[in-house]
């Protein structure tokens, strides 16, 4: 049963909630992440991005790669690791981070929460083991991977914070952005945080595997008044499209995976550098990071752009001028949120301030077997496209 | 306010020639060394009453030629018993084979003639290879990257000797460059002495067996070395080893070096980023604008910086930077002189019956298994001169090949089982021997690095093999001996060109640090 050289028989994994997931996957699409099977779409694309912004909606987060970091060094470990600060992330909160290669190149990003004083838990798009179990050299760490241990769940939209109490969760009101708390729901453990990918109201729920089928009834028994609803992949996209966020192999692709020495981007380059604290002590990449800082020699930058028109502008290449290639779009998509053609772009430096007056987007279209070539005016706008005070209010409105 | 301009740790060849060259610049230079004597692996030592002998390093092949005029070794006490020395390949029942001059500029003893002249024909072509070469050794590593730096007008005196070779000899050096020592001596030869001893040269102080790819390089690079003046030459300092330590320490102390023994250092002091001095284990500081360290790499990084400092790429090529350490040393007291069936006692005597005798000598580390049949290298200094034993008397020092760093059943209760193989190969020459032993000694490479902080008894400090050579050694990001840490240097024989009793890596690191210092 368990021999580990059958491994071939099932390439993708399920996760605990796939039971619930597979019966409501009315499309029965389905999309490989992390190792595992995930939903692309349940029933209605459309309908299920309408549910993130308008009414509640929840994600399958299991697959995301999970490491906990625990030991007397874990936060020296970390701080070390990563480019931001952990000294300053207080125990029961989380933050956004990301970590560098010795040239200072972004291997990843994700979310750091600090469960204890040593105890932390850190969440990303790739794997990174041997990274984190070499870059520990010398700490009193232990580094588990939890990815398969660790059931997620994310709870999105203005009306998540009703579902929850309707749950019974009342004290969650207390849950300030990027904090975190332990909590139960009807006798199930659940660590809530005040974190999602989404731009808006939302909170991400985790618990053991063994607790997720019944978590996930007892969300859709509060939820159902509040139009909970499943989604999958692809209407998250849209939503953290919206929301400005960039994801691993999407909108940069990790320097370890790169096979393109020219491909790897230090977090200059992807808009990360505001993270970056340079008085902390040493940390991986600092001195190449610093080098880059004082000689100005970033190449690129991430930018978002509002683009005339409504055809998505997916992987089209950015012009300065109609006609000097200087980027391409990582990420593209018509925001029913905000009624506009918006998409992330990688941009040669220093087109990306300099001539953003006049940079075009060449789109491909097709319609009905026929490309129509496009070449539409884009404008580097700020990020995120979307946001909405209820994102940050303490305690959360109840729609 | 830094007290010096440069704080060398390690008064080993590589230190002592670092801060010899730093203070001929002007620099203020503090050399520190956590034993007792200065020296490092150069060593002269009592291993029992009355007899002395060199107890790692015993013979000079390789001294660097600008640190040897530089330092002024000569007029500093420096005194040869014997250059120039020969090489008697032992043979089973005395027919010797004696290779004289440099590199067996003639042989003596019965050989055919035909590998007598294929011998001459290929002596002076591995010499004219090793000096493409040598001037290598007394440079910085060149770098890949564009821009990089490095000294053109040197690389471009390499690629004009390269260019003069002409083709045929050009193809020649390109079919060896990489290619194994036994292919090249079983196409020339017939003669096992003299396979087995040219095989024998080429992985002494290796981790490698002649039929291992890439040894004949070793060869090369030993050739490209010189002693006493001789390119490819062997010399025998007088006093043993420890005589050229105390040569240098009086050099550099007269160029104005403080030198301090007994002086272990903790910890590098990195602030704000920058390498800004040593704390040593009793706790004082001692601050400079570089620090350079001479002492192994693995040790300098891991130990004496710290893995906070340092970046995961870094720090994993750092630490598989291989150093196993092959090469056991054994003392004899004797109280006569050995025969070696009539061998000449002056000269340097190496059993190594065969290629085949070194390569299943070699097969034993693999399994972490000393050799059943051990080769070595044999020097008899009591031979050259008075002194080292009590009149009537001799020593006997060895370089024997393989010995694992760590042996099955461990060195504890293993180290007379390989006592006694290594005596077995001795008196099967030396009939006899074992009746005049007065004393023995056997360092282990276990040994080695505990008493001479060389991990894994390596004789390079990180082992002299292509894919560690050049760019390469002892890492990327350390090559140059610049380091990730601004104001720290690497000066050791894990560095560029690699280890022996020579200075060459000391030297040039001292020149690169110059040299930055100018460029500000
Ligand atoms: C068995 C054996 C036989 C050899 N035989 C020969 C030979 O015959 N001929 C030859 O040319 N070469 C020989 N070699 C090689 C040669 O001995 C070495 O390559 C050479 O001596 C290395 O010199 P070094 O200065 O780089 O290092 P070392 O001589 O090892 O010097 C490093 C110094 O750093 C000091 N140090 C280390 N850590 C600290 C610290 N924390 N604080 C302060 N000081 C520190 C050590 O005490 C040491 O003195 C032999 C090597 C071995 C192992």
């Amino acid at each position: 049963m368990n021999d580990p050289r059958l491994h071939f028989n099932t390439p993708l994994k399920t996760t605990p909630f796939h039971p619930r997931i597979a019966a409501a996957n009315r499309l029965n699409a389905w999309g490989p992440w992390g190792g595992y099977s995930t939903a692309l779409v349940f029933d209605d694309e459309a309908m299920e991005h309408t549910a993130i912004r308008n009414q509640a909606s929840l994600y399958d987060l299991s697959p995301m790669t999970k490491y906990r970091v625990a030991g007397p060094d874990a936060a020296a470990f970390l701080d070390r690791l990563t480019i931001r600060n952990v000294a300053k992330l207080a125990v029961g909160a989380v933050h956004y981070t990301a970590w560098c290669d010795d040239e200072g190149k972004v291997l990843d990003d994700g979310t750091l929460f600090r469960l204890a004083e040593n105890d932390f838990r850190l969440c990303c798009q790739e794997r990174h083991l041997p990274w984190l179990l070499d870059s520990a050299f010398g700490y009193d760490v232990t580094i588990d991977d939890e990815t398969e241990s660790v059931a997620a769940l994310s709870l999105q939209g203005p009306c998540s914070f009703a579902v929850l109490k309707r749950a019974g969760l009342d004290a969650v009101a207390a849950l300030k952005p990027f904090r975190m708390a332990e909590f139960a729901i009807g006798g199930i453990p659940v660590m809530i945080s005040r974190t999602g990918f989404t731009g808006d109201l939302g909170y991400e729920l985790w618990t053991a595997p063994d607790y997720a089928l019944a978590l996930w009834d007892r969300l859709f028994d509060a939820g159902s008044l509040h139009g909970l609803r499943p989604i999958g992949t692809n209407a998250l996209n849209l939503a953290r499209i919206e929301a400005g966020f960039i994801i691993a192999n999407m909108d940069f692709v990790p320097a370890d995976i790169a096979v393109r020495a020219d491909r790897a981007r230090s977090p200059f380059e992807i808009g990360l550098d505001w993270m970056i604290d340079f008085d902390k002590g040493h940390f991986n990449g600092r001195r190449a990071l610093l080098a880059e800082k004082q000689a100005g020699s970033s190449r690129w930058a991430l930018v978002g752009l509002d683009i005339d028109g409504n055809v998505a502008a997916d992987h089209a290449i950015v012009y300065a001028g109609r006609t000097r290639e200087v980027g391409v779009v990582t990420a593209a998509a018509w925001s029913p949120s905000v009624k506009r053609n918006i998409a992330l772009a990688m941009i040669e430096r220093p087109f990306h301030a300099e001539h953003s007056g006049d940079l075009w987007v060449e789109i491909y279209a097709l319609r009905e077997l026929q490309y129509q070539k496009l070449m539409m005016r884009a404008r580097i706008v700020d990020r995120p496209f979307f946001s909405h005070s209820r994102r940050r209010a303490t305690p959360p409105a109840e729609f | 306010m830094p007290s010096f301009d440069a704080v060398v740790i390690g008064a080993g060849v590589n230190g002592l020639a670092c801060a010899g060259r730093l203070s001929k610049a002007g620099l203020k230079v503090q050399l520190v060394d956590q034993a007792a004597q200065v020296g490092g692996a150069m060593a002269t030592r009592e291993f029992a009453p009355g007899y002395r002998v060199s107890a790692v390093a015993h013979l000079v092949n390789a001294l660097d030629a600008r640190v040897e005029s530089g330092l002024d070794l000569a007029r500093h006490g420096l005194k040869w018993s014997a250059r120039d020395l020969a090489t008697t390949a032992l043979g089973e029942n005395g027919d010797h084979l004696v290779l004289c001059g440099a590199f067996g500029e003639r042989l003596d003893g019965s050989i055919s003639a035909a590998d007598r002249a294929a011998w001459t024909e290929l002596r002076v072509r591995l010499l004219r290879f090793a000096a493409v070469l040598a001037p290598f050794k007394a440079m910085s590593p060149p770098r890949l990257a564009a821009n990089a730096g490095n000294d053109l007008i040197a690389l471009a005196k390499i690629a004009l000797k390269l260019r003069l070779l002409g083709r045929d000899d050009m193809r020649e050096f390109l079919r060896l460059l990489l290619i194994n020592v036994a292919d090249v001596v079983e196409d020339e030869f017939a003669d096992d002495r003299l396979k087995g001893l040219i095989a024998f040269d080429a992985t002494l102080g290796a981790h490698l067996g002649p039929r291992s790819p890439n040894t004949l390089i070793l060869l090369l690079n030993r050739l490209a070395s010189q002693a006493a003046g001789t390119v490819a030459g062997l010399a025998l300092p007088k006093g043993g080893m420890g005589a050229v330590a105390a040569a240098m320490a009086n050099a550099v102390a007269e160029l104005g070096v403080d030198v301090r023994a007994n002086a272990p250092v903790r910890r590098v002091l990195v602030e704000g980023d920058r390498a800004v001095g040593v704390e040593l284990q009793c706790g004082e500081i001692i601050r400079a604008r570089h620090v350079v360290s001479a002492a192994n790499p693995k040790t300098t990084f891991l130990d004496l910086v710290g893995r906070p400092q340092l970046d995961t790429g870094f720090v994993r090529r750092t630490r598989s930077i291989r150093m196993r350490g092959g090469a056991a040393k054994f003392h004899l007291a004797l109280s006569g002189a050995p025969d070696f069936r009539g061998a000449d006692l002056t000269s340097r005597l190496v059993i190594a019956p065969s290629v085949n005798a070194v390569e299943n000598a070699f097969n034993a580390v693999k399994y972490n298994r000393f050799s059943e049949k051990p080769v070595m290298e044999i020097i008899v200094p009591s031979a050259f001169e008075d002194g080292l034993a009590p009149a009537g008397h001799h020593v006997l020092s060895a370089i024997v090949q393989f010995a694992p760093r760590e042996v099955e059943g461990g060195w504890n209760d293993r180290r007379g089982a390989f006592g006694e193989r290594i005596m077995a190969t001795l008196e099967a020459h030396a009939p006899g021997i074992s009746g005049l032993i007065v004393a023995a000694q056997m360092l282990s490479p276990e040994d080695i690095e505990r008493d001479y902080s060389m991990i894994g008894g390596d004789w390079h400090h990180g082992e002299l093999a292509v894919e560690q050579m050049l760019f390469l050694r002892p890492a990327v990001g350390a090559a140059g001996y610049a380091t990730p840490v601004p104001g720290l240097w690497l000066a050791g024989a894990g560095s560029h060109p690699g280890g022996g009793v020579s200075g060459a890596a000391g030297w040039n690191a001292a020149e690169r640090l110059i040299g930055s210092e100018g460029a500000q």
